[in-house]
């Protein structure tokens, strides 16, 4: 029989990471009213954040069918909508979300300089992404309220929101927003790049396309922005068409290398929390019991599941003996131990029949 | 840079002294700085002295990285599995369970798996690992095979174990008896095995070091 030119899994990926991409076209189309607040400048970027969708779905998509994340991906969120601990999750996933993703505690305890770094880029991208897409996409867009010039009114998704004075304390710091964002990313990317060139671990373990080149490419994307705001309110409008083509380039590589490199753990990183939820479950369940030493060392939940996800990859750790019927459920102290065991066995054997 | 092809990581559990040289010189390495990746096991504290170190055999086919949901765990083109990917690690624990040799460590508090990286910062420019260079009864060695043939003339490597229906392949070879028939290490010789239910305790009596050959 001949092979199908492409293996299922990648059917299924590209067919989510079409339906994704298309959803956000249909998003776009909506959210700009027929494209009436699309603005036909930004057009690069929409296409690069197309490509983005499809290619992150797809990657995600692929990822989510390995037999592991898939497993753990379903048990996630099984934990999460147990019947009796839904309003407790609730909670707990509030108070993860906010150790671990907004003060990114974990990060820290690291090391300061990781902590600090990631911290900095982390909120300049989320602030740069918050303004930028809605505008990109024509979901929000800014026009003169009450038949004056002295206040702005947002509109998002083509409704009215609030309004505000354009020299206000509040104009100033909404119109510089990507400004301050890419003074987050700046420092960041300094203190990572740093570290990147004084720390001997990171010296020996880096590559250039998995940790410098993200690095660079948000430098590019922040210094080519901040250039065009020094270009337009110090210098005239210098060098503008040239800054604003070098910046649009920039955006798009990052927006199309997001789904190959580095940038793509930001989409993986969340399922840190469905696996503390499984954990959770796995603690208030029955406990495994090594066969060797009798003592527990594992949910019994893992360690079934781990059986399961063992035997779809292909390994063979079963044992045809009365004692154990799966290297999993032997502990891994008795792991260390039974391995050394056997070879000092091997020597015992050896000196039984040598001389 | 990579670790040059002529160069091998032995163990020989039986010859640990228990000495903990190893655990403080790897808490010294710059890829996990300030924790020692290295397990220093007693056997069986009421009935035997023996201590064994236990690093990352660095298998062929990684079972920890195979388990891993967050695909976060990778194998350098020369054969050193890496500690996990900061950036993707969710410290589900897969790795620890999963491993069949007992390696990766969680460092709960970080979110983080780490596990012994055979000092890649050191062996990918030529230069030991820092357990290697401290051990003082060659319990862990580093170094070519000429070496160690000449050092180990009762010994041979053997790099296969089977663990039930599974057999591993590893890049650190494990020392066993030249005379030994055993075309592989099977850890069900050792699972039930204990010092205490023996007259002759297995690793004890395996203990018996050949001295370096002085020229």
């Amino acid at each position: 029989m001949k092979s199908p030119l492409l293996p299922r899994e990648s059917l299924i990926a590209g067919a989510y990471g079409l339906g994704a991409m298309l959803i956000l076209a249909a998003l776009i189309v909506l959210g700009s009213r027929q494209l009436s607040h699309f603005d036909a400048a930004l057009v690069g970027y929409t296409f690069a954040s197309l490509f983005a969708m499809f290619g992150i779905v797809y990657r995600y998509s692929m990822w989510l069918q390995r037999p592991p994340t898939a497993l753990y991906w379903r048990r996630g969120w099984q934990a999460f909508f147990t019947r009796r601990g839904r309003a407790r999750n609730v909670g707990l996933m509030f108070r993860r979300l906010f150790s671990s993703f907004a003060l990114n505690i974990f990060i820290w305890r690291r090391n300061w300089l990781r902590g600090a770094a990631h911290w900095l880029i982390m909120w300049g991208c989320v602030l740069a992404a918050a303004i930028t897409f809605p505008l990109v996409f024509g979901w929000v867009h800014f026009e003169f309220a009450d038949g004056s010039f002295e206040r702005y009114r947002a509109n998002i998704f083509g409704f009215s929101t609030f309004s505000f004075e354009t020299d206000s304390l509040l104009g100033f710091l909404i119109f510089h927003g990507l400004v301050w964002a890419s003074f987050l990313v700046i420092a960041g990317v300094m203190l990572a790049m740093r570290r990147r060139m004084r720390s001997h671990d990171a010296l020996a373990l880096q590559r250039f396309g998995e940790d410098l080149l993200p690095l660079i490419m948000l430098f590019a994307v922040s210094i080519t922005g901040l250039m065009l705001v020094v270009s337009y309110s110090w210098m005239d409008g210098f060098a503008y068409e040239f800054l604003s083509i070098t910046h649009a380039a920039t955006v798009i590589f990052t927006l199309l290398w997001m789904p190959f490199g580095k940038f793509f753990h930001i989409f993986q990183r969340p399922a840190q929390l469905g696996v503390a939820f499984y954990k959770d479950a796995g603690q208030r369940g029955q406990q495994a019991i090594c066969v060797r030493c009798e003592q527990p060392y594992a949910s019994q939940l893992q360690v079934d599941d781990l059986i399961e996800v063992q035997r779809r990859l292909g390994y063979r750790y079963e044992f045809v003996t009365d004692r154990v019927d799966h290297y999993q459920r032997v502990c891994p102290r008795c792991r260390r131990i039974s391995m050394a065991l056997s070879q000092g066995k091997l020597w015992q054997e050896s000196h039984g029949t040598a001389s | 840079m990579a670790i040059p092809e002529n160069k091998y990581f032995f163990i020989d559990p039986h010859r640990c002294i228990g000495c903990q040289s190893c655990v403080q010189a790897c808490s010294e390495c710059d890829t996990h700085k300030g924790k020692s990746m290295i397990h220093l096991e007693t056997v069986d504290r009421l009935q035997s002295p023996q201590t064994l170190p236990v690093i990352c055999m660095h298998c062929d086919s990684p079972t920890c990285a195979e388990v891993c949901p967050a695909d976060a765990i990778k194998r350098t083109e020369d054969g050193v599995v890496q500690s996990a990917r900061k950036p993707r690690c969710i410290a589900c624990n897969n790795c620890v369970l999963a491993c069949p040799f007992g390696v990766p460590k969680m460092e709960t508090s970080m979110d983080l798996m780490m596990k012994c990286d055979m000092c890649y910062d050191r062996t990918s420019i030529g230069k030991k690992p820092m357990c290697a260079t401290v051990c003082p009864s060659g319990a862990l060695h580093y170094g070519t095979l000429s070496e160690i043939e000449e050092l180990r003339p009762r010994s041979r490597t053997n790099n296969e174990f089977r663990f039930g229906g599974q057999t591993i392949r590893t890049k650190v070879q494990m020392m066993v008896p030249r005379q030994s028939p055993a075309t592989h290490l099977d850890v069900a010789d050792g699972m039930f095995e204990s010092p205490a239910d023996e007259a002759d305790d297995a690793m004890l009596s395996g203990a018996v070091f050949e001295l370096p050959t002085v020229q």
